[in-house]
């Protein structure tokens, strides 16, 4: 029940043995998960398209999300990543394409998906004129689940998103963070199998983001499969096993975070800054010293997999940059090559 | 069940709403509505109650003293009595169109609380056939309130009055279901504006409430028969008074009941239009 899950037993009451197939599934069709979703599979998507009148939100995409994961929409704003996340969370009906949530048509089985999904989405809209405890209450209603069992379970999500103490005080006056704390709460009422989460933490001061990204990361130990959708790259490092970049409705790249790093950077980056306006004219002497430089206004990039190695290359050239400095390749370079540097709205 | 278990799904586990037992999604978005009701009944139960007094003392029995002066009424009663119906079914109307204005746009557009509902097993009927519910328990308190009123200043035949009151709450919903999908279309609250000032305050004023149609001008009266507050305090007169023309009872009750029908059906197309997209 909630109540050990919730208080953190890590007793492994849910074996891997339950899990038992379908029995219209063999083997054999289970292997084949190009053309049909596999058992694991909570989230399969296949030429998934959303228009909205002429313009394509999301452009016949691809996506399988197994149970247990923690998979992320990464994608600057406009890339789709929302369209996508109402289609999954099925209430937004798909253009065209195959979509199975939980082994289920969305299209005809809509509620009954629904019954089994937790959803953040990215504006909150909790009702304002209701107290903490009573946003939970009623939705857990909606979910039909018997009232006494309702007040059980919201006594021990206030208590897991710490807000037992703002428990009868009106939503309104609450700061962001505990507003979606609060969503997150009400998200997990019907102890759903899968989470959706659209840009959970977007507007949130760190202590606040940090404090999610540690109750999200216990659901995750509990055996919730997350998909959440963020244009923070420490927030899909931390969180994502797997994850896809999206870019104008497609899916640009898709992989862990750390084959990612390895498919589309190099293992460090060397940045280095000259005098102003003296950054792009270095630029050619120094290209061979790195698989990719990249010319920014205030500074050079050059992607190597020997940050030091390189540095020291420069020095030895004569040159003296006015910073130095070799960290290494993350996510957001990898974002930044797939999506551009441009803005895009 | 527990957060992410590995059961394989089975239909017997799943909730309500999957087995198709199809009211609860509306009882729990009517009850969603109570929850907020709770927070302001106390200054709608003082209003319910103040206002027929009210206006009953002032119109009813003030005016009415000069009317009766100056001549009866067609049905013969005194204008109190013919005047109480009138409000009895402009009240249900002011009563529907206010709780389906302001408040769908807000769980709508600024609140999106209709967003955050749609994300559970509950449909888009039945947040249309909830808040209609909802409507409905406004209406049956408020009027049986205002029937009460009515019954103490003497202007309720006995016991066909009682009648009045579904009347008027059939009056109300005809007009809560089509103003829900009135708010689900327009853009902003400037549109309620214009609703008001051009449907709502020229029905209370010239639909029958205060004076019969056939005292307007001849070209004004098929209007005045056209407009459903007219059916509606037709029908609730035709009762309170205990004078019922069986017939325009039966096309009273047929025009409100065919304008509930298709507002209903307008308001689920123009919530999905709004909500599922």
């Amino acid at each position: 029940m909630a109540a050990e899950l919730l208080g953190g037993t890590s007793e492994p009451s849910v074996s891997v043995e339950d899990m038992t197939e379908p029995a219209s599934l063999t083997q054999d069709e289970a292997v084949v998960v190009t053309d049909r979703p596999g058992v694991d599979d909570l989230i399969w998507a296949r030429g998934l398209r959303k228009n909205f009148g002429d313009f394509t939100a999301v452009d016949g995409i691809d996506i399988s999300v197994r149970r247990g994961e923690a998979f992320g929409f990464l994608g600057p704003n406009g890339a789709g990543k929302s369209s996508t996340m109402r289609m999954i969370g099925a209430v937004s009906p798909a253009t065209d394409g195959r979509l199975q949530i939980l082994g289920r048509d969305p299209a005809t089985d809509g509620p009954a998906i629904r019954a089994r999904l937790g959803v953040v989405p990215q504006t909150d809209n909790l009702d304002q004129e209701l107290t903490v405890r009573e946003n939970l209450l009623i939705y857990g209603r909606y979910f039909g689940i018997p009232r006494a069992q309702i007040r059980a379970r919201a006594d021990e999500l206030l208590d897991f998103v710490q807000l037992t103490d703002r428990a009868d005080d009106l939503v309104e006056p609450l700061s962001g963070g505990m507003k979606r704390r609060l969503t997150i709460a009400r998200s997990l009422i019907n102890e759903p199998e899968l989470l959706l989460l659209d840009e959970p933490t977007t507007g949130l001061d760190p202590q606040a983001r940090h404090a999610l990204w540690d109750r999200l990361f216990r659901l995750k130990q509990r055996g919730v499969t997350l998909v959440l959708t963020t244009h923070y790259m420490d927030e899909a490092e931390q969180l994502c096993d797997r994850l896809v970049v999206m870019d104008k409705g497609r899916i640009a790249a898709e992989g862990a975070p750390a084959e990612l790093i390895g498919t589309y950077s190099t293992r460090e980056v060397l940045e280095l800054r000259f005098a102003t306006g003296e950054n792009e004219s270095h630029a050619d002497g120094l290209a061979d010293l790195a698989e990719r430089i990249e010319v920014l206004p205030d500074r050079l990039l050059l992607y190597t997999d020997d940050g030091d190695g390189a540095a020291t290359a420069v020095v030895e050239r004569g040159l003296r940059p006015a910073s130095v400095l070799v960290r290494r390749s993350s996510l957001e370079d990898v974002f930044l090559r797939l999506t551009g540097r441009s803005l895009v709205e | 069940m527990a957060f992410g278990t590995r059961e394989a799904p089975s239909d017997a586990d799943l909730p309500w709403s999957v087995r198709r037992s199809l009211p609860r999604g509306s009882r729990a978005v009517f009850e969603g509505k109570m929850l907020n009701y709770k927070g302001n009944w106390k200054g709608s139960v003082v209003s319910s109650v103040l206002e027929p007094v009210l206006f009953l003392a002032a119109m009813g029995i003030s005016l009415g003293t000069l009317v009766d002066q100056g001549g009866r009424l067609d049905q013969g009663v005194d204008y109190l009595v013919f005047l109480a119906p009138g409000l009895l079914a402009a009240t249900a109307m002011q009563t529907a169109t206010f709780e389906s204005t302001y408040p769908i746009m807000g769980a709508l557009k600024w609140h999106k609380t209709f967003e955050g509902i749609l994300s559970t097993p509950v449909k888009v009927r039945d947040l249309v056939t909830g808040h209609l519910l909802f409507i409905l328990f406004r209406l049956v308190t408020t009027l049986a309130v205002f029937l009460a009123v009515m019954g103490a200043f003497g202007a309720l035949e006995m016991p066909l009055g009682l009648l009045a009151l579904p009347a008027a709450v059939l009056t109300g919903l005809a007009f809560a279901a089509p103003v829900s999908a009135f708010a689900a279309w327009v853009q902003n609250d400037a549109g309620f504006a214009a609703l008001l000032r051009f449907g709502i305050v020229p029905m209370f004023l010239f639909s029958g409430t205060f004076f019969p149609v056939d005292q307007l001008p001849a070209v004004l009266q098929p209007v005045a028969y056209a407009t459903p507050l007219w059916h509606g305090v037709s029908l609730t007169r035709g009762l309170s008074v205990g004078q019922l023309d069986p017939l325009l009872a039966m096309v009273n009750v047929g025009y409100l009941a065919v304008l509930l029908l298709v507002g209903v059906w307008l308001a689920r197309r123009q919530f999905a239009k709004r909500l599922v997209i």
